[in-house]
């Protein structure tokens, strides 16, 4: 049981701090879960901490794939303005 | 080592304000309604001096990247764009990095007195790295002044914290004091462990933000206020926004532009929400200004900008350079203290001979706008040259400085550029819009054509003033404007279109 971080992040620590598991580290060209430390916060909060202060869409996602935080979801940008301006993705 | 001046040691009684007699009207400076303990500590600030800007340097250094709310008019691939202009990247480094970055840079450039924390995200939301940095710093260059900035969220929880280390400034952004309008400039924060959209999470925010400044005040920090000039989500609501935190003891307010490109892939950029025109702009800090300072020379630094307010030298401070210096901070302070005296005296002076009103202008003449390419107060830039232009109101009763309007070197835009039938002259065009409202503008030299465009949109060109004093170069300019009897209201005159 793990998240995961994907191509979306911007490298901005927010996630780094708030992890209750230090499961999340710098790496290059973005940051990354440690599988094998992340709980998905169990026990510790009622929501993945690093989903729920991560500001950009589509960074993070559960073992399906599917985003914790899709499109649009944030910002309350409409679908077409972001496909408009290449911000929209199906799939991680 | 002790600097007396320019100390940032906080006056024991706090409250003991008022305003003394002397800080009254008189003195020229956009300062001098405040109490004296306060003026004494902001005089030599460069961010919030308009006289000491031109003197003296601050510096950012980028450690604090992590941010806990979002801004509709900011996107985190960049600086936090309350303190920076949006779309810059700062060059993000670790505490230890930036003691080195900045005692490099206090060695080389002795005019600078001032650090900032500003991001790239919220420092408060990056409080090991941020106090980390100011603790090293107050140990080894002490003759450094520290300022941080914040959304405010985190704020009452540091307050201590920031009382501990000596931080005397501090900023804090806060856009609104109504739910409602923060619901549409914020969507939504992160708050005991959850995220928190909407109104509510505004309100909270909002209540936050608030109570960090009543609690600073009441210890004696100065608080500056920076508010982003919304329009139509919150340029009515400012005002209000104004006086509350006057009331509250903040010293300074500084309304700022929202800067909203596509390009930069913020919401409102994304949305096409608009941008305040210059002139909405002036008039609202006009009408916030009543008897608080409003600050009219801020340039949005980015935030690991280095060097005077306005200019970035930060290219020759990279890690990789400073790497290689070699600092000696010991007999660089002394130094520093040898520039900073002979500065403060330079000031001292300036400040000592209050400007005696300017002679020869028929009473009731109206104020006039003059925008000045300028450069080190003098009138020392060529009209196609020009950054930024400097907004000065020369009226009987003496000149002043208004604000600064930033002009367009080259395209800034995505597809808009070289678009359909537009001309390669529509810039000069756009520049020319820029100036809305002034009707001279001075510089050092002007080319035929801009001369006769600006001509046509009612502005007169003026490059008979080149190096001299702008100050000096406006009072004569509106003396010649008013002994022509323009200035008069239109029945008692020739007026002249
Ligand atoms: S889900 Fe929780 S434990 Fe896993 S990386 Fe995110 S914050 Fe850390
Ligand atoms: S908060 Fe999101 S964008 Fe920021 S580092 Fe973590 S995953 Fe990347
Ligand atoms: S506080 Fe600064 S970094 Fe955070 S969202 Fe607002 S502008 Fe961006």
């Amino acid at each position: 049981m793990a998240l995961q971080i994907t191509q979306s992040c911007v490298n901005c620590w927010a996630c780094v701090d708030v992890c209750p598991n230090d499961a999340i580290y710098a790496d290059k060209p973005h940051f990354l879960i440690d599988d094998m430390k992340c709980t998905e916060c169990l026990g510790d909060h009622a929501t993945p901490q690093c989903a729920a202060i991560c500001p950009i869409e589509m960074a993070i996602v559960d073992e399906l794939g599917e985003f914790l935080n899709p499109p649009g979801s944030l910002t309350g940008i409409p679908i077409e303005k972001l496909k408009e301006f290449g911000l929209y993705r199906e799939v991680a | 080592m002790e600097l007396p001046v320019i100390s940032n040691a906080a006056p024991k009684e706090a409250s003991g304000g008022g305003c003394s007699s002397s800080g009254c009207g008189t003195a020229p400076d956009a300062l001098s309604h405040l109490p004296d303990h306060i003026r004494a500590k902001v005089q030599d600030h460069p961010c919030y001096s308009e006289e000491a800007h031109h003197y003296f340097a601050r510096m950012h250094v980028a450690v604090a990247p992590a941010c806990n709310i979002q801004c509709n008019y900011c996107n985190r691939k960049y600086d936090c764009s309350n303190e920076s202009r949006p779309g810059v990247v700062s060059e993000l480094l670790t505490p230890d990095q930036a003691i080195k970055k900045v005692l490099a840079v206090a060695a080389e450039i002795p005019q600078m007195t001032v650090l900032g924390i500003a991001g790239p995200g919220d420092p408060l939301a990056n409080p090991a790295r941020t106090f980390e940095t100011f603790e090293q710093l107050s140990e080894k260059a002490p003759d450094i002044k520290l300022c941080v900035s914040t959304n405010g969220l985190s704020l009452p929880q540091y307050v201590d914290e920031i009382a501990k280390h000596n931080i005397d400034h501090v900023t804090i952004t806060i856009n609104c004091v109504d739910p409602e309008v923060g619901a549409k400039i914020y969507p939504w924060i992160y708050w005991n462990n959850k995220r928190i959209f909407g109104i509510e999470g505004a309100k909270i925010l909002i209540e936050q933000q608030q109570k960090g400044l009543e609690m600073l005040t009441s210890r004696g920090i100065l608080v500056k206020v920076n508010s982003v000039l919304i329009p139509g989500v919150n340029d009515e609501h400012l005002k209000e926004v104004s006086k509350i935190v006057k009331a509250k003891g903040a010293f300074l307010h500084n309304v700022m532009p929202l800067i909203a490109e596509p390009e930069h892939g913020t919401y409102y950029g994304i949305m096409e929400q608009p941008e305040p025109t210059p002139e909405q702009l002036q008039d609202l800090q006009d009408a916030c200004a009543g008897d608080m300072a409003m600050m009219r020379h801020c340039r949005q630094c980015r935030a690991d900008a280095v060097g005077l307010v306005g200019e970035d030298r930060g290219d020759e401070f990279t890690m990789d350079k400073i790497d290689v210096m070699d600092v000696d901070y010991e007999a660089a302070m002394v130094r520093r203290k040898e520039v900073h005296d002979s500065i403060i005296e330079k000031l001292e002076a300036q400040r000592g001979h209050t400007k005696p009103k300017p002679q020869g202008i028929p009473e009731g003449s109206r104020p006039v706008l003059m925008a000045v390419a300028g450069k080190n107060g003098l009138v020392a830039e060529h009209f196609g040259h020009a950054k930024e232009f400097l907004i000065y109101e020369a009226s009987p009763d003496g000149v002043r400085f208004i604000s600064h309007r930033k002009t367009e070197l080259y395209c800034g835009g995505m597809d808009s550029c070289g678009e359909g039938d537009e001309e390669p002259d529509s810039l000069l065009d756009r520049n020319i819009k820029v100036l809305e409202g002034c009707e001279v503008v001075l510089c050092s030299k002007i080319g035929f054509e801009p001369w006769g465009k600006l001509e046509a949109a009612g502005i007169a060109p003026n490059g008979e003033h080149a190096m001299e004093p702008i100050e000096e170069a406006v009072m004569t300019v509106y003396k010649e404007i008013a002994a022509t009897g323009r200035l008069l209201p239109s029945t008692d005159s020739l007026k002249v279109a």
